[in-house]
């Protein structure tokens, strides 16, 4: 019996030494010479901290606990295992699954305390099942939305800000309630049924654009709602990995709300997909279009050339054929650089990653404010499956809905080129005078089939220079 | 209990001060395993999870306990899975890796 409180004492240490190591985990992120040493930290802190908990003696039954740890390790991998371009859906889908574990261990512990539940204990259990429950549904439907298993294009009615600010009041007015009487515990489900359905609503409006800030914001309430977690439970391990995780989330918010020029505010309630309705009339301008042996023929006498990819890119798959048009280009001697903008892709870095994995080097990947500088001494630039970001309109347009949002300037480059499938509008529906400038190329086609048109004139159309 | 809370709230405090810190220097290279990995560490509340489906209080804990740890566990697996594929494919032009 002795020994009961030196294995209370192993057990905080674990934590402890774990805690570093999280932190310790994120600080190695900050480059990609270190990440991996971070991964490998973040899983030892794990291990110890799991390991540790497995010895308390408060747990008197293994079985169920063995069970759910194998069925979790049977899950986890194949998510683990999706493709590159399933990661931001995959992501949604992990908010979800953290917000419904803290969400039932939240509700758990209600009902093993009521009805003697302390103030705070109530205040910070009520915020911990309030932005658990919310995150739960509003998770499940980003991830649905972004493997189109739902509809993409925002719903919208009137009144939804006024409907989900009701129910925000409506849940908290319960929580409020709930801190003083907590003996009633029949008003606990509303506490969890409220949020759930206003995490539905909260998304309903949502478009894919929108998808970077959603799926940070909602990192952010998953991290928040694990610390509170943290706080039910007097886990001090667990308040800073909630508050690791939210302040990450909380950071991403606010670069993506940046880079699409809306107030962090307007975000954090949910202001999305307000997006004016496109107008409708369709421009009827002329516009220069070139064949892929045009292209390449510019390309291939081209001093500098900055890619920009877009969410396009990785819907046509077009990722490998950009990574042989940018080895047939270097092979040249022609400097190739990509510029990622920050809301390009479906979550922050998406477009970084799928570059990644088709081997294009990371040091050729540079950011909106690396790259911008570099646009006016470059020869070509080429636009594969973005639009809204390089749309010139938002510097000089003050009716543009997107006015004021931070570019890519790849208008100031000598020639610009535009993979593109026709000329519809962009998914916000706005016009893009980009494409009707005397400088632009529009390269109709498939992103995939006009890069691998123009990697075969490089190569099998002989040397131009 | 009270001062408990108060301590927690400290916790709560200089933790986010040091993810703000350190996350702010996280190149918008890696964003999205930033994302994965963060989600990982998160998922530590199966610790949480474990206790309440281990100590068998009531049918319902343990009932939701054990989902709990299934949710949490996949994370954690997965996470940090994923996290370590995304980042094995990041190679510099100047030093490639092996």
């Amino acid at each position: 019996m002795t020994s009961f409180p030196a294995a209370e004492t192993i057990i905080e240490l674990t934590y402890l030494v774990a805690t570093v190591l999280f932190v310790m985990s994120l600080k190695w992120m900050s480059s990609p010479a270190t990440a991996r040493r971070g991964v490998r930290a973040g899983e030892l802190g794990m291990l110890l901290a799991i390991a540790g908990t497995l010895l308390s003696r408060e747990i008197v039954d293994y079985k169920w606990v063995a069970i759910a740890l194998v069925l979790g390790a049977i899950i986890g991998i194949p998510l683990g295992k999706v493709q590159m371009t399933a990661v931001p859906q995959r992501t949604a889908l992990s908010h979800a699954f953290g917000a419904c574990c803290v969400t039932l261990v939240g509700t758990a512990e209600f009902y093993l305390r009521a009805p003697a539940v302390p103030k705070f204990m109530m205040s910070v259990l009520s915020m911990e099942v309030i932005l658990g429950s919310l995150t739960f549904t509003g998770s499940l439907m980003a991830a649905g939305k972004l493997q189109e298993i739902l509809r993409q294009r925002p719903i919208t009615f009137k009144g939804q800000n006024f409907v989900n600010l009701g129910l925000l009041l409506a849940a908290i007015g319960v929580a409020v309630y709930l801190v003083f009487n907590p003996d009633q515990t029949y008003l606990f489900p509303v506490l969890l049924a409220v949020p759930l359905l206003l995490g539905v609503l909260m998304i309903i409006p949502i478009g894919g654009a929108d998808m970077p800030t959603v799926i940070s914001l909602l990192n952010a309430y998953a991290g928040l709602s694990a610390s509170a977690m943290g706080f039910v439970l007097d886990s001090k391990l667990l308040i800073v990995a909630g508050a690791l995780d939210g302040a990450s989330g909380l950071i991403l918010s606010i670069n993506m709300s940046k880079a699409m020029n809306r107030s962090f505010s307007n975000v954090l309630f949910g202001g999305f997909g307000q997006e004016q309705a496109a107008k409708g009339g369709q421009e009827t301008r002329p516009v220069r279009s070139a064949s892929p042996e045009e292209a390449a023929g510019i390309l291939s006498v081209a001093g500098k050339v900055v890619v920009v990819p877009g969410y396009g890119m990785a819907v046509a798959q077009a990722q490998h054929k950009v990574r042989e048009l940018y080895d047939n280009l270097t092979k040249r001697g022609i400097d190739v650089k990509f510029a990622i903008h920050p809301v390009a892709g479906r979550m922050p870095g998406h477009m970084n990653v799928l570059l990644a994995e088709a081997d294009i080097p990371y040091d050729k990947l540079l950011d909106m404010d690396e790259i911008n500088g570099d646009f006016p001494q470059t020869d070509v630039a080429l636009i594969i499956g973005a639009n809204d970001v390089t749309n010139p309109a938002a510097r000089t347009d003050a009716a543009s809905p997107i006015y004021g949002m931070p570019i890519l300037d790849v208008d100031k480059a000598r020639t610009v080129m535009v993979i593109k499938r026709s000329m519809a509008a962009g998914f916000a529906g706005i016009e893009n005078p980009l494409y009707y400038m005397d400088k632009t190329l529009m390269l109709f086609g498939d992103a995939k089939g006009f890069a691998g048109s123009i990697v075969r004139e490089l190569t099998g159309g002989g040397n131009h220079s | 209990m009270k001062m408990d809370l108060i301590t927690s709230a400290y916790v709560f405090l200089l933790a986010a001060f040091v993810g703000l810190e350190v996350i702010r220097r996280v190149s918008p290279l890696l964003h999205t395993p930033l994302m994965s990995l963060t989600n990982a560490l998160d998922a530590i509340a199966v610790v949480g999870a474990i206790l309440l489906a281990g100590a068998h209080k009531t049918t319902l804990s343990t009932v939701l306990g054990t989902i709990a740890i299934v949710a949490a566990t996949s994370n954690v697996v997965g996470g940090f899975f994923i996290t370590d594929r995304m980042l094995k494919m990041f190679k510099s032009s100047r030093n490639p890796k092996p």
